[in-house]
């Protein structure tokens, strides 16, 4: 097939793909769904959830883990477009670490050394590591099937992006059943999980999203 | 930007508004400024020339099968050099060599001359020829044989619907193969 044979085929092709944002937009809210319907059947919202959601820990929480969410989903679709500029995102990426940072050092002016550590291990690690990963495998689902209609310079890049998008949604969704509330249990085990889906998203990535 | 990129553009924008006629314009005359490049880059890397009519063809594909991903509000041209830097970095890579392409060197304006390929795109011929029975057939109809969508349908006893989908997987059953080869 000579070059010009080539672009007359593909001149006559007029199926187009759909933009990973619309795409987005669909899915993300599907696997929210399947996301709330697995916490609904796994686990329950903590006790006196209202009350607590006026609490400075808690609002930390569930604030730095939305905000990586949306700074990733926002990265993510840059990536996706070649030739965006993925400055400003990455920019967006700095906001979350840079409020949890801020949060342990208030942690750490307002409590006594001695309790830091069991406020680190906090109560229930494990489940922090089991069921972040756990909420945030649909949204990632959810996030790789709307990729694959872009085109990343570096497949397992945006792969690990959308995994920090899942983890950051996924957390916000587990903050609401959580019991441990210091940003140093957060720092240590929010970020754990994040690192968990973070690669498992570079994985699925380096596959799935070559174009 | 200039003209010729601002050309691009539009005729990107006609092509995604159901403009087929501009489409092919576009791609006509953003293969030999790809064909350049690519094989100045090819011979700055010491890798053989021979292999340019493949990566041109791959390149067109790419751009054909992502440009829904292109912003119709910004210019074509940043994202057409970055597809063909991204299949270019792919090409090599498949074949052991890593190698960093600054964006920039795809970013120069070079003349649009009327260069003729001059060898054939082997690698892509090869993979067409595996391609499964009905795809490959409705792919050489349209493409090599010049036939409309049309005339292909009747003379396969396809609906013109089964046809067009059937030339689209085509392209990307096509692209996904030279992608994954080792």
């Amino acid at each position: 097939m000579k070059t010009d044979e080539l672009i007359r085929g593909l001149a006559r092709d007029e199926r187009a793909g759909r933009a990973p944002e619309t795409l987005l937009a669909l899915l993300l809210p599907a696997g929210l769904l399947v996301s709330v319907l697995l916490f609904a059947g796994a686990l329950h919202l903590r006790p006196e959830l209202s009350r607590m959601l006026a609490e400075p820990r808690v609002l930390l929480k569930i604030g730095v883990s939305f905000a990586l969410g949306a700074a990733a989903c926002v990265l993510a679709l840059r990536l996706c477009r070649p030739g965006a500029d993925p400055r400003p995102a990455v920019a967006l990426m700095l906001v979350p670490p840079v409020l949890l940072a801020a949060g342990v050092a208030g942690e750490m002016l307002v409590t006594p050394a001695s309790g830091w550590m069991t406020a680190l291990v906090g109560r229930n690690p494990r489940a922090c590591l089991t069921f972040i990963p756990l909420l945030a495998a649909p949204l990632l689902v959810a996030a790789l099937l709307a990729l694959r209609q872009g085109a990343p310079a570096n497949p397992a890049r945006a792969g690990a992006v959308a995994g920090l998008m899942a983890a950051g949604f996924g957390a916000s969704l587990y903050a609401l059943h959580c019991p441990d509330d210091s940003p140093l249990f957060v720092l240590t085990w929010y970020s754990g999980a994040t690192l968990i889906v973070t690669g498992l998203g570079a994985v699925l990535g380096r596959r799935v999203l070559a174009w | 930007m200039d003209d010729r990129e601002r050309r691009w553009s539009e005729w990107m924008r006609a092509g995604l508004a159901g403009d087929s006629a501009a489409y092919e314009g576009l791609l006509r005359e953003i293969a030999p400024a790809l064909r350049a490049v690519v094989r100045r880059r090819l011979a700055g890397y010491g890798a053989a020339t021979a292999e340019t009519e493949d990566i041109v063809q791959e390149t067109l594909l790419a751009v054909h099968l992502k440009r829904h991903t292109w912003r119709p509000d910004s210019p074509l041209a940043p994202w057409l050099w970055t597809v063909a830097r991204n299949k270019l970095v792919d090409h090599l890579r498949q074949r052991g060599r890593r190698v960093h392409v600054p964006i920039e060197d795809f970013a120069e304006l070079i003349p649009a001359e009327p260069e003729r390929p001059g060898t054939d795109a082997a690698e892509v011929e090869r993979h067409l020829s595996r391609l499964p029975e009905k795809q490959r057939a409705v792919l050489s109809a349209i493409a090599v044989d010049g036939n409309s969508i049309g005339d292909t349908a009747a003379r396969m006893g396809m609906t013109p619907g089964a046809v067009r989908v059937t030339l689209h997987r085509a392209f990307a059953t096509l692209s996904a193969r030279l992608r994954s080869e080792t």
